[in-house]
């Protein structure tokens, strides 16, 4: 055996030619788990993907089949870097209900409001910059800025959002430390994963903070439309034109499209059609065309009401059976509209070690390490109601409260209240989980 | 006569196992093989029912797949399938009896205790964990007895991360191994019999970039170096094979198998037997496989012709 020839491997011949910010991204354990999180066995509350089978197909097929035969030459050819103009005089109708005004040239569609958020970064930070975020933030959100090797600082809030003071306590301490603070990250509308939602007066003070301490604004608006209790409050782009808007049509349409926009002020719209084209050259046209004809041809606003009822629905069998089965010491947003309920479980419960048994007694949920950029969140998870019928809503939550219940019970025998070892995490997985 | 890979399944091993059973499917189809791939439904036993001559070839990880159930749901249905028995499967499966069979048959094995968490709770918690500590030392491993890829397992350096170790691994099922740590070399065997006795294939040494060979860098391309063989005095690397045959006999094992060790102070020691080896683009036993001058189809299609003898 000592004379064969000796194999030398590490399975992945460009292992030493990735670049710095490749390096980081690995396979995980938490991750793995949600390829049974998607059998039908289980109760996922974790992904959030959004519910679509209200939509009226019949009618979208057959204008959609009508657009492919008096257009098809048109919507399956290369279209402008910037996005069709009639979809962006269309997206300006949508933003009005959120108060927005602004011209159609303000607007770049994107492939989907997440490739926005690439654009974005691309064009503003260089490795080391500071990205601020809300505590938590949407995970998506910090996987883009860590692949750009920015440090993330995630902003204390409570259910009203962001604190403005230690926004600029925060600011000031990271400036006099010499770090360049880019922008803030802010999801103001039912945010992912906390389910809360900023008040007008919250929009205004940090708006201002922002304006004094000169950071940007990027405002993440998927969840906007999708008000469960009263009108949606005006978008903190309705409020000032520096505001760098995202929208999209994933959740008050349809995700398969791809198709969301970027509403910015001028010098950085251009910029960000330059990044466009370098990265697509355009946005999908077949789809931008789609979801035009579905803007003109059918009742899209009486869509988002029948998605907005069914949703509440949703929340509330949620809400409902949190009251009725969570263990003493969990606590729980109470989100006004969107997909998510931000819950804190006991002290000393680990969310993350927690999923095995979880994923055993076949309910899922999102571990909450995975919405922060420095491992916090031990003790949170996000439960999404958007997919799960009500009634499996109900099932999912008593099982999730009985799954906490057991490891109280393990925890107790070894005596963890907090232990130090168990109150940070690696982020964890990452933006399959929108 | 027609191949049925079966892979998925509900464990937490689920991702692993639909990689390993595509492969597997794919390099049989390569070989000019009929295969279908299967998870585990309730259509499953239809599916066996309805197939003519069906061979399987289970590529379940962790759960039924490898603690012999599915084994003996195949055998009452006499569907032929290549691999362990439902009874050998379930004495390997579980990471404490195997140990202790493996043990009473002489072979070295890491000193060890296998404990429910009802133990604990009924003899107080405090003092176990001070007596685990004072026989076994620090460091050492936490585990759950019926796990694999890793999951679940903590290195404890010291007696204050004991606790969340036990917690960790109780999440995975309701009994925990806790075994001395033994500092050295990670070796996998894979044992290959086909049908003139088991023979182990070239031992692949594990050097994990991380110094820990976990989930990560079991299934990250890139962040685990192999060598095969491994890099050990001829001398050693006989009684590495020798061990991985022997244990494969001595667990009742059949047609491949995956034997996990460490070589310490120049001799191997065992601690822990697959029934069902990895198959992934990450897994060892394809190393082997390759190292030994043979590929993943033609082992799979001899081993599938052997069972449909």
């Amino acid at each position: 055996m000592s004379e064969q020839e000796r194999h030398d491997t590490r399975l992945d011949r460009f292992v030493d030619s990735y670049s710095q910010r490749t390096n980081g991204m690995r396979v995980s354990a938490v991750r793995a788990l949600f390829a049974v999180a998607n059998r039908p066995e289980i109760v996922s509350l974790a992904g959030g993907m959004p519910n679509i089978a209200d939509l009226p197909l019949h009618g979208i097929a057959q204008s959609i089949a009508a657009m492919i035969e008096h257009n098809g030459a048109q919507v399956m050819q290369y279209g402008s870097g910037q996005g069709e103009l009639g979809l962006r005089e269309q997206i300006l109708e949508v933003v009005a209900l959120e108060g927005i005004t602004a011209h159609p040239d303000d607007i770049v569609i994107t492939a989907g409001s997440q490739q926005g958020l690439d654009l974005v970064t691309r064009i503003f930070c260089d490795p080391g910059d500071v990205i601020l975020a809300e505590s938590p933030s949407y995970v998506g959100a910090i996987g883009t800025f860590l692949s750009y090797q920015t440090e993330v600082v995630h902003i204390p809030g409570d259910d009203g959002g962001i604190d403005p003071v230690a926004l600029l306590e925060t600011t000031r301490r990271l400036r006099a430390e010499g770090k360049r603070v880019k922008f803030l990250y802010t999801i103001p509308n039912y945010n992912n994963p906390s389910g809360t939602t900023q008040s007008m007066e919250r929009r205004r003070e940090v708006l201002s903070v922002c304006e004094s301490q000169g950071v940007i604004v990027v405002e993440d608006n998927p969840y906007g439309l999708l008000s469960l209790d009263a009108d949606p409050i005006p978008a903190m782009r309705s409020i000032d034109p520096n505001v760098i808007y995202l929208g999209s049509f994933s959740k008050t349409f349809a995700p398969g499209f791809r198709v969301g926009w970027t509403l910015a002020p001028h010098g950085v719209r251009e910029k960000l059609v330059l990044a466009q084209e370098s990265a697509t050259l355009c946005p999908p046209v077949f789809s931008q065309f789609a979801i035009s004809t579905y803007l003109s041809t059918q009742d899209w606003q009486g869509q988002i009401g029948v998605f907005k009822d069914m949703y509440r629905q949703r929340r509330d069998a949620m809400l409902t059976g949190l009251e009725e089965h969570m263990p003493e010491g969990s606590t729980w947003t109470h989100p006004a509209g969107g997909f998510f309920v931000w819950a804190t479980l006991p002290e000393g419960v680990d969310s993350q070690a927690m999923l095995p048994r979880a994923v055993d007694a076949r309910v899922a949920y999102v571990p909450g390490p995975a919405f922060y950029a420095d491992g916090d969140g031990a003790r949170n998870v996000r439960l999404s109601y958007c997919f799960p019928t009500p009634e499996r809503i109900r099932v999912g939550v008593q099982r999730f409260a009985d799954v906490i219940r057991n490891e109280l019970e393990v925890m107790s025998t070894f005596g963890i209240r907090v232990s130090p070892t168990r109150l940070r995490r690696a982020p964890g997985p990452s933006p399959d989980l929108t | 006569m027609t191949v049925i890979v079966i892979d998925g399944g509900l464990s937490h091993e689920r991702d692993v196992s639909l990689r390993s059973g595509r492969r597997v499917a794919q390099a049989l189809r390569e070989v000019g093989m009929e295969v279908i791939e299967a998870d585990v439904s309730g259509e499953l036993v239809q599916l066996l029912r309805a197939t003519p001559d069906p061979i399987v070839v289970p590529m379940l990880h962790g759960g039924l797949g490898e603690d012999g159930a599915l084994r003996e749901v195949l055998d009452l249905l006499d569907v032929r399938y290549v691999g362990a028995s439902g009874a050998a499967s379930r004495l390997t499966f579980d990471k404490s009896i195997a140990t202790s069979v493996i043990r009473a048959a002489g072979l070295a094995t890491p000193k060890q205790i296998a404990l429910p968490h009802d133990i604990f709770r009924e003899l107080g918690a405090p003092a176990l964990m001070e007596g685990i500590g004072e026989q076994l030392g620090y460091p050492l491993m936490v585990k759950p007895s019926r796990s694999g890829s890793a999951l679940g397992v903590t290195k404890v350096n010291d007696a204050t991360e004991l606790p969340s170790a036990l917690v960790a691994a109780y999440a995975y099922g309701p009994v925990a191994v806790i075994e001395s740590y033994l500092d050295g070399i990670e070796i996998a065997v894979t044992v290959l019999d086909e049908g003139d006795g088991p023979v182990a294939l070239p031992p692949v040494e594990i050097l994990p970039e991380s110094g820990i060979y976990d989930y990560e860098s079991r299934y990250t391309a890139g962040a685990t170096r192999f060598i095969t063989p491994a890099e050990l005095p001829t001398g050693v690397l006989e009684q590495v094979a020798e061990l991985a045959v022997a244990a494969h006999r001595t667990l009742g094992l059949r047609h491949i198998s995956r034997m996990d060790m460490i070589v310490t102070e120049g001799r191997p020691v065992f601690f822990e037997g697959n029934v069902a080896p990895g198959m992934t683009e990450t897994s060892l036993a394809p190393l082997a496989i390759e190292a030994a001058g043979r590929e993943v189809g033609e082992v799979f299609a001899k081993l599938v012709a052997l069972v449909g003898r």
